[in-house]
């Protein structure tokens, strides 16, 4: 029981990450029609961020610490950063302790105007092309944006901490009652997977109880009618790109403490995201979630020892093998419209 | 002759020509001067230029006229080294049956990959593709160890089997060789400062190329062409008229894919080694670029968008700024150092930027590829030219008077 427990905990961090990609591509997808290839750079950018946010507030100069000596025997140059001299020092290392949470609050607005401005700049002009440029147009994108991150923070994974406060662990055994030190899960997974429910229910919400996501959905259903009702249908879906491009942004920020960020942690997850739109159904909201989470759980299953006892392997394929068999079986995937995006 | 129209014949000419005199043409600055780090004909590079040409073509006849857009490629690249690697492990290290081997299991892989991911079209086919491009490279790097060896790869040793082969004599390493001759021997030619390489493989590989290429233009030209175009342009009509569009492209799917094993054959004849890496999704990527920018459903496009990516990749991406600061060396110093960081993200480790630029604009602005540029500007000047001769006529002609 406990065996499975813990699986089911190690799938959840995963399936959050696909989760919140994938709800950004059908938000995407369904609003704009656009199979977005650049999806995954968004993520990437969201994690740098976080990375970025870091280097500015560790930013210092150095001073000499008479007190202390280097092993030369000279007085020691120490790095101060500057906010010790706005804030006081336990102010300012407490600032940079939470640097990724704080990452959040930068990465909404740079994520929606980079969203905005892909989309009035370049992804308008696809709309009428056919779905192979669409793919190959973002696909481009993608490379230029890794490119350019590339260029700027190097090829190599740059760590990036969690507070001090999430970095330990939190024994599920002991609070669920079985046996103490069974299961243990570090408590920042935890808190992504939080953060995505929370993030993936105010989506929702916002979906379906404000004025402007009612007039989005009925765009999504019926965007030629809306129109005609004199609804400026097109200012609305931009935003939801650029909605969607945030989502992926913050899904890339709370990731960062778990996988060091490099340039191409996008693609890596792109490739994955886009199995998970397909199983859940294109262009429908809650099977991309649902899709994502049941394939994060299904991998960390699939990895368990008695399992690759039985079919090696099966971890680093089961994602791949489940999507080709949907999409053979049940084209539409888990909760599809019928005859979506089939020319 | 080979029962070709004029302008194909053409083309296949010249295309001839150019791989023929290839590693003069690659080669125009003498060696040791500044420009010869442009020179690109050495033995290595040429062979890679013409078997991603071959790769280009293949994959072109899937996408270029079927428009179904695959992004698992590269497994058949892959599929087809290791069938060439096993042949030179157990049987030979004569390269014929090792490139045989490679079209046929490549084959019979398009075949199976390409029957399950055809029945679905747009952009699942493509996803489809790019998943079972992530899972037989997971396959290869990790379960299939035994047959594909892992991270490390394969490569053929001394121990080896090799059936046909005679015992290699103490010390020496297995080379692929054509009925004795060696793949990578070469000779050389110097004229004055320039020095000319010809490779044995590279010749082998573009007797290949040229094949192919006679190959892909009876294809393009012939009633099945018509009807993989007929596919792309009209599906539904298509099922309307009585025919079923499925076996088409599932020829047209599997005749890439050999396409691919061929390259990837010629690859380990070249360079008698795979690893997995070969057939990651990257590399599927890759070969669509390659078409795309060169112009699919063009003929030469592909081979040409090969060609310039594989000079990117080997010839730009080797500059450094040491380099650029040697070029602009007689301009002022603020100058030449803004010149210098501007220019340096885009050269050297930067390539891919440069790459994915040129990619963008060309998928916005020309999606017929460098060829259909280059027809554009042909059209423009002509247009010039013309409307030059007119004003010339009309100076000329006497007006009547009204």
């Amino acid at each position: 029981m406990d065996a499975i427990l813990l699986q089911i905990l190690n799938g959840l961090d995963k399936g959050s990450a696909y989760a919140l990609i994938a709800l950004g591509l059908t938000l995407i997808f369904g609003t704009l029609g656009v199979v977005n290839f650049a999806h995954g750079a968004l993520f990437m950018i969201g994690a740098f961020c976080a990375v970025t946010l870091n280097r500015i507030l560790t930013m210092g100069h150095q001073v000499i610490d008479p007190t202390r000596t280097d092993f030369l025997g000279n007085p020691l140059k120490v790095d101060v950063p500057y906010l010790h001299g706005l804030f006081g020092e336990s102010m300012g290392n407490a600032i940079i302790d939470w640097s990724v949470p704080l990452a959040i609050l930068i990465s909404i607005p740079v994520m929606v105007i980079i969203g905005v401005i892909m989309e009035r700049g370049l992804i308008r002009h696809f709309y009428k092309r056919p779905h192979a440029d669409q793919i190959l147009v973002t696909f481009g994108l993608a490379i230029v944006l890794q490119e350019i991150i590339k260029y700027f923070y190097g090829a190599n994974p740059i760590p990036t901490p969690a507070p001090a406060a999430f970095s330990g662990t939190f024994d599920f055994g002991a609070a669920m009652g079985f046996d103490p030190h069974t299961i243990i899960y570090p408590l920042w997974r935890m808190l992504y997977f939080a953060f995505s429910v929370i993030i993936i229910s105010g989506i929702f919400a916002f979906l379906r109880f404000t004025t402007f996501g009612m007039v989005v959905r009925a765009g999504m259903a019926d965007r030629e009618t809306v129109g005609l009702l004199g609804i400026d249908i097109d200012k609305r879906f931009t935003f939801m790109f650029g909605l969607a491009a945030a989502v992926a942004g913050l899904a890339g920020v709370m990731y960062a403490p778990i996988v060091s960020p490099n340039y191409h942690i996008g693609m890596d997850f792109l490739v994955l995201s886009f199995v998970v739109v397909v199983v859940g159904g294109m262009g429908s909201l809650p099977g991309a979630v649902l899709a994502g989470f049941l394939l994060g759980i299904l991998e960390s299953f699939a990895s368990m020892a008695w399992v690759l006892n039985i079919l090696p392997g099966l971890n680093q394929i089961i994602i791949y093998l489940v999507a080709i068999i949907i999409l053979l079986v049940r084209p539409r995937g888990l909760m599809g419209r019928k005859g979506v995006m089939e020319e | 002759m080979l029962k070709m129209e004029k302008r194909d014949r053409n083309l296949l000419i010249i295309v001839t020509l150019m791989l023929v005199f290839a590693p003069f043409l690659l080669n125009p600055f003498p060696e040791g001067s500044v420009m010869a780090q442009f020179n690109a004909g050495y033995p290595d590079l040429m062979q890679r230029f013409v078997i991603f040409g071959i790769f280009a073509i293949g994959f072109n006849i899937l996408f270029g006229l079927t428009g179904y857009l695959s992004f698992g490629h590269a497994i058949f690249l892959g599929v087809g080294s290791y069938a060439a690697i096993w042949m030179m492990k157990l049987l030979t290290m004569n390269v014929i049956p090792a490139i045989i081997m490679a079209i046929v299991i490549s084959g019979i892989f398009a075949l199976v990959i390409g029957w399950i991911s055809l029945r679905r079209s747009g952009i699942y086919f493509s996803i489809i593709t790019l998943a079972f491009a992530l899972m037989s490279f997971a396959l290869a790097y990790s379960v299939l160890t035994p047959i594909t060896g892992g991270e490390t790869g394969l490569q053929p040793k001394a121990a080896d089997l090799r059936i046909l082969d005679a015992p290699l004599a103490a010390g020496s390493t297995p080379r692929a060789n054509l009925f004795g001759l060696e793949m990578s021997s070469s000779y050389k030619l110097e004229i004055g400062n320039w020095l000319f390489t010809f490779s044995a493989g590279y010749y082998i590989a573009a007797v290949m190329l040229l094949l192919s290429f006679y190959l892909s233009i009876r294809i393009f030209r012939s009633p099945f062409g018509m009807m993989l175009r007929a596919v792309k342009s009209n599906q539904q009509r298509m099922n309307y008229t009585g025919l079923n569009p499925k076996p088409y492209t599932l020829a047209a799917f599997v005749i890439s894919g050999m396409y691919a094993g061929l390259a990837g054959g010629l690859m380990v004849a070249m360079d008698t080694q795979v690893g997995p890496e070969r057939m990651f999704w990257t590399a599927s990527g890759e070969v669509v670029m390659m078409t795309i920018l060169g112009g699919a459903g063009t003929l030469i496009g592909p081979v040409l968008g090969a060609g310039l990516i594989k000079y990117m990749e080997n010839i730009i991406s080797k500059i450094n700024a040491s380099i650029l600061h040697e070029w602009f060396y007689w301009l002022p110093d603020g100058l030449e150092n803004l010149l210098v960081t501007v220019i340096y993200p885009f050269i050297g480790k930067g390539w891919h930027l440069t790459l994915g630029i040129i990619f963008m604009l060309v998928v916005i602005f020309l999606p017929g590829g460098l060829v259909e540029g280059s027809q554009k500007i042909g059209a423009l000047i002509r247009r010039k030219l013309d409307r030059g001769k007119d004003k010339a006529k009309s100076s000329k002609s006497t007006k009547p008077a009204e």
